[in-house]
């Protein structure tokens, strides 16, 4: 998912500045009659709306399946474990810390006293879920880890001094 | 009918008001852009600060940051926009001095007080330290934050009379008779827009932030008044989303004054700028929950909202003011100066850092980039080389010795270092952030450093180009005042 963020960054970032460089080349020479030209360019805009349109909508609709607010994803490999984790100032509570690969997880998450993010990081040191730790609430990470080794969780939300030493981790299989 | 006839309008020298906000803006931006550095040199292990320091300079830089980019946007706003309505300048000075007031309690709150909760305050840490601060320090910082906000409201009630006085009502300035009825082109012109939208989103806004404050501040002496974290949040973020938003909506008003005056080409209020101000509006409002998506407690209809008001809040950025400017410049015969090269520019900045800003809004995307370094790599882009790009140019339109001076090499050397420098500072951060580096760590694991480093190098770069633009501004603060023309004419295809 993030190589695909920053490839898409990337083109459309790119296209903006061949825009951007476009126009600076051919800012030189005058056109004296605006009117024309602004004729032309709304009849351009036109199809460029249509044309990013076309692409945007698609992909914002897309994008709105597989979301991780449930648990019909994983709900068909049967029942769920359960890690149950409580945040607090500045280290993670976990009623377990192993788990098997390719079993679906219920992580619920809650802070005991402010604000923690739970982030899941793989053993390659890439994020792949997370949530936030508020207190008074109960988020629940739905899972199924692919693979064994030994999985990193790190606070995504700033807690205060000690924040980037809140780390803990999930074993995953045997390891 | 659309008529393309340029009127040309006298370019006004800047009130002493303005100059004052401007200047202190080249202070506390320059110091907020070092305190930045310090931190990114921090995590390459360049320098060791240690982890308090580091989050009571995050805390500043923050504050700092979002306090004197509005502080600008507001000089640039009120600057123009008195020259269509009569505002009052005992209220602009009156924000000057509570924006300083505010500024003095932050310092002391986290310079002697040791409060590092960060810009954002979410409750409840400010109040739960685990003795790290006293509540007196957090009640310090966030009263400052309420004498800020009590400035900018003032502000924003100053200019809302003065637009309705002028044109009869906040629609009216919004253009909606134009809108919605015929255009009989007399829509007030995009820099009243501008300013009817900024002050509609940051009244409500600066409305809901002082709220929670109260609440929080109340909350720290008296516990028993309980706030619920969920709502807490989303009231923070609301006005924070909103607040810092609304800085590129008003510093954008110098490239709808700027540029037509540069390209002798006119910016027109037609509908689709209208429709596109007024759906701006609303959008700003309403995108804020695209920062709790990983809060899955809330209604997920509103969290889904955050999502697709993230992708349509690109269409104005990029169909209707990143178009505009392009074409207005597109063979215009342009003289490309500090001035122009910064505000064209400016638009780049604002469109492409719009681009990882939107994909970040989207779901999946959040679960796996929301707090990393991602997120202030978008923002730095579209602040740095947009809203800040913007506040420079007009500090260059201001200062311009006369309409043919040229521009020395420092100066141009200084632009592509601006440019350049950004860019790669802002690019390492979304680098960091692809590969996972969590946001707000005062010290990076080692597979994240090399990152740091380069993002260090590339503030450097920018800095000491900065460095050049604030130095040029202040050197030319006697020409600022005084009204001539400074922009220089497009070239004619006769000449």
């Amino acid at each position: 998912m993030q190589e695909t963020a920053w490839q898409v960054s990337l083109v459309l970032m790119l296209m903006i500045a061949f825009g951007v460089v476009f126009v600076a080349i051919n800012s030189g020479k005058r056109e004296e009659e605006y009117g024309p030209l602004v004729k032309r360019a709304y009849s351009f805009r036109t199809k460029l709306f249509w044309a990013v349109a076309l692409v945007f909508f698609p992909a914002m609709i897309y994008n709105l399946t597989g979301l991780p607010y449930s648990s019909k994803a994983v709900a068909s490999s049967g029942p769920a474990e359960v890690i149950n984790v409580t945040g607090h100032m500045w280290y993670w509570e976990m009623d377990r810390d192993q788990v098997e690969p390719n079993q679906p997880v219920d992580i619920r998450v809650t802070s005991a006293d402010v604000n923690h993010g739970f982030g899941i990081y793989d053993p390659d040191l890439r994020l792949i879920a997370q949530t936030q730790a508020m207190p008074g609430y109960t988020n629940v990470i739905h899972i199924t880890f692919p693979r064994e080794g030994t999985y990193r969780v790190l606070c995504m939300e700033y807690c205060g001094v000690a924040h980037h030493n809140m780390m803990t981790e999930i074993k995953v299989g045997k390891s | 009918m659309a008529t393309y006839t340029y009127t040309p309008v006298p370019d006004q020298g800047a009130k002493a008001g303005v100059l004052a906000y401007l200047v202190i803006s080249c202070v506390v931006l320059l110091l907020m852009m070092l305190f930045g550095l310090l931190m990114r040199m921090e995590q390459a292990q360049m320098i060791s600060i240690g982890a308090l320091w580091f989050y009571k300079i995050m805390t500043l830089h923050g504050a700092g940051m979002v306090g004197i980019v509005a502080l600008a946007g507001a000089a640039i706003m009120w600057h123009f926009l008195r020259q269509y309505v009569d505002l009052s300048t005992g209220i602009f000075m009156a924000n000057l001095i509570l924006f300083l007031t505010g500024v003095v309690m932050i310092l002391a709150s986290v310079l002697l007080g040791d409060f590092h909760a960060a810009w954002t305050f979410l409750f409840p840490l400010p109040g739960n330290s685990m003795g790290m601060w006293t509540p007196g320090a957090a009640a310090l910082f966030m009263g400052g934050l309420l004498v800020i906000g009590v400035g900018f409201v003032l502000l924003h009630l100053d200019i809302a009379r003065a637009i309705i006085s002028r044109y009869g009502g906040l629609g009216r300035g919004l253009g909606w008779p134009q809108l919605f009825g015929p255009d009989d082109g007399n829509a007030p012109p995009p820099a009243v827009v501008a300013s009817t939208m900024v002050t509609i989103v940051n009244l409500v806004g600066l409305v809901v932030g002082a709220s929670i404050l109260v609440m929080m501040l109340v909350n720290l002496y008296v516990p028993t008044f309980e706030i619920d974290p969920l709502l807490a949040k989303g009231m923070i973020y609301f006005f924070g989303h909103v607040f810092i938003n609304a800085v590129i909506y008003m510093a954008v008003i110098a490239v709808y004054e700027i540029l037509p005056r540069y390209t002798q080409r006119p910016w027109k209020s037609n509908k689709v700028f209208l429709a596109s101000w007024t759906a701006s509006t609303i959008m700003v409002m309403f995108i804020f929950p695209h920062h709790l998506l990983m809060d899955y407690a809330y209604p997920k209809w509103f969290l889904i909202t955050g999502h697709i008001i993230g992708y349509l809040n690109t269409f104005p950025i990029l169909i209707v003011t990143g178009y505009g400017a392009m074409m207005i410049v597109y063979r215009s015969g342009i003289r490309w100066d500090m001035c122009s090269r910064l505000l064209f520019v400016s638009l780049f900045g604002w469109a492409v850092g719009a681009m990882p800003a939107f994909i970040d809004g989207t779901i999946t995307v959040n679960y796996v980039m929301h707090n990393t370094l991602w997120v202030p790599g978008h923002f730095h882009t579209y602040l740095l080389l947009g809203m800040v790009a913007m506040v420079f140019g007009f500090m260059y339109y201001l200062g311009k010795p006369n309409e043919n001076a040229p521009d020395s090499a420092l100066d141009v050397a200084a632009f592509w270092g601006f440019v350049i420098g950004t860019l790669g500072f802002t690019m390492s951060f979304l680098y960091s952030g692809k590969i996972s580096a969590p946001r707000r760590y005062a010290e990076h694991l080692p597979e994240w450093v090399p990152y740091d480093k380069i993002a260090s190098y590339f503030a450097m770069l920018l800095i000491a180009s900065v460095l050049v633009f604030i130095f040029r501004f202040l050197t030319r603060l006697g020409l600022a005042s005084r009204d001539y023309q400074r922009a220089s004419l497009a070239r004619s295809m006769a000449t």
